[in-house]
């Protein structure tokens, strides 16, 4: 029973930062209806941030936060500025297409580390890094239950601007009818700039979070856009409430796998359960709550 | 107040405005009639500059409309309430209704303006925390009405309001909409009611493909035989 218990515990910990990775592309799913492929790398280059910041700095992962996220907000604008929009003006350029150039992005930025850091694994250790602390029996690793606190914090703070702040209510306004929107005087362009500079800097938060307990590589943003993807389906495809429980869900299904069936296989146990809700729930997680 | 000067316009190859000139005076009350597809709604997205004319001018005031971006056109005093009401469907009545007033100049007044709105709409007042989307015809219509003049707009645009909705409901948008011209406010607006609307307002324009055939007092064009052979079934 202990054992369930800790899996349970892990699972909702670590889910929590994948809510936010969630939380990230779903937005950016919601108001630009596309798939944003480099979640994942910009994640990784917070994680770069973070690192170089505590190796050379000595800052606390924990005060870059205050760094990478800003830094990633002003990249996710430049990106849909320069990259993304561009391709909206020309007519007979899909929308698809601007899932292409998410790819672009993403190979972009893992091979520009790559060039600078090499592809050394390196990692961030901290005083308390591998701090616990127990609730009776329970092991409740300390970074991690800081991350999910933080990660708790910065939904919160998001939910309040998307709904009681003019500019997020724009937000969702631009996500729901676009023509609407421009009509009653939102500028869609810089609310698309908006909405990509805040997915990456959720996605940031996720990766400087993580750095204390996992370690840094450049292609780590791959299995990061791949879980993205996965949480913003679970979600139901741009339902923010849905994202987080995605995030939950596959952050438990994780942690069961490892600790019941193996440890190399729990990513598999994440991609069972995607089919699992792919099948028996189309509409995604999201379903569960419309009553 | 407004003015189109030898507007063409259309979508992509497809030209559906041909050299479409009309002007609408401060206080007027001007109706466009035309058959499906004539360009009605095309004109009504010109003017909020969410389509360019590929030649000709758009003027409101001293402001050529057809150079400034879609989202600044509220700003200028022009409330479009579009064609088919474009809710957002999933933000309540309330919300909705707070998205009317998102310059500097309403904000400041939204509050004073939220109430006037809600004494002219009782029945939102009583849906304010209801979803829109579940809102229905009439009530969404409205909800489109009532968040255009949350601008506190010098001009309203209404692209048919009665669309879809029954014969008494139609009659209460139109008293409405009487009632917004009462307070001063200049009105354009399509519509399919052509007798009703010809009765109701100072002047009106008849398309025919994307060109504008016959321009006359509303009473007048009620007696003109091409009228009454294409819309009115007499
Ligand atoms: N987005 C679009 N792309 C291409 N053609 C369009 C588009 N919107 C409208 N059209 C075409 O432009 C013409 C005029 O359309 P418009 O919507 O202005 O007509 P309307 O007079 O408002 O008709 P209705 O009374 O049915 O609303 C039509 O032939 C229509 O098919
Ligand atoms: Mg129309």
């Amino acid at each position: 029973m202990d054992v369930f218990i800790q899996t349970m515990v892990s699972g909702i910990l670590i889910g929590g930062i994948y809510a936010l990775v969630g939380l990230g592309m779903t937005l950016i799913m919601g108001v630009m209806r596309i798939i944003n492929l480099a979640h994942g790398q910009l994640m990784m280059v917070a994680m770069y941030i973070t690192f170089v910041l505590y190796e050379y700095f000595n800052i606390d992962p924990y005060f870059s936060l205050l760094v990478s996220m800003p830094a990633l907000f002003l990249l996710g604008v430049l990106i849909q500025k320069y990259l993304l929009n561009p391709l909206l003006r020309i007519e007979s350029i899909i929308p698809q297409n601007q899932i292409l150039m998410t790819v672009g992005v993403a190979m972009v930025l893992t091979e520009v580390m790559r060039f600078i850091f090499q592809s050394d694994y390196k990692s961030v250790k901290t005083p308390y890094s591998s701090a616990v602390l127990y609730i009776s029996s329970i092991a409740f690793n300390f970074p991690m239950l800081i991350a999910f606190g933080i990660a708790m914090l910065l939904t919160a703070g998001l939910f309040f601007f998307l709904l009681k702040t003019d500019t997020g209510k724009s937000v969702r306004a631009t996500a729901q009818n676009k023509d609407a929107a421009l009509l009653l005087g939102v500028n869609a362009e810089w609310i698309t700039q908006l909405t990509y500079g805040l997915g990456a800097a959720l996605a940031a938060a996720a990766g400087t979070l993580l750095l204390p307990i996992y370690y840094l590589y450049p292609d780590v943003g791959g299995p990061f856009t791949l879980k993205a993807f996965i949480i913003t389906v679970l979600g139901g495809l741009g339902s923010t409430v849905g994202a987080i429980m995605g995030g939950l869900v596959l952050g438990v299904a994780e942690s069961l796998g490892a600790t019941y069936i193996s440890m190399a296989l729990k990513d598999a146990v994440g991609m069972v359960i995607f089919v699992l809700v792919l099948v028996f729930m189309p509409g995604g997680l999201k379903t569960l709550t419309k009553v | 107040m407004l003015r189109l000067e030898h507007v063409n316009a259309g979508y992509g190859d497809i030209q559906v405005l041909w050299d479409v000139s009309f002007r609408v005076k401060g206080n007027e009350f001007v109706v466009l009639v035309g058959a499906n597809g004539a360009g009605k709604s095309t004109i009504m997205r010109v003017i909020s500059s969410l389509i360019s004319p590929t030649s000709g001018e758009v003027w409101f005031e001293d402001q050529r409309l057809d150079q400034v971006p879609p989202y600044k056109i509220i700003d200028l005093g022009i409330a479009h309430v579009p064609e088919a009401r474009q809710l957002f469907p999933e933000m309540t009545v309330l919300e909705n209704l707070e998205l009317g007033s998102l310059s500097p100049k309403a904000k400041a007044h939204r509050k004073e303006t939220l109430k006037w709105v809600m004494e002219l709409f009782p029945r939102l007042n009583e849906r304010q925390k209801q979803l829109a989307g579940t809102l229905s015809g009439g009530e969404q219509q409205m909800c489109a009405i009532a968040r255009g003049l949350m601008s506190r707009p010098k001009m309203m645009i209404f692209d048919e309001p009665s669309l879809g909705l029954s014969p008494l409901l139609t009659q209460e948008i139109f008293r409405l909409v009487q009632r917004i011209h009462g307070e001063g406010v200049t009105l354009l607006m399509v519509e399919q009611n052509v007798k009703q609307t010809l009765a109701i307002c100072d002047r009106a324009y008849v398309l025919e493909n994307g060109r504008v055939v016959l321009e006359g007092k509303g009473k007048e064009l009620l007696e003109n035989e091409q009228v009454k052979q294409a819309f009115l079934g007499i």
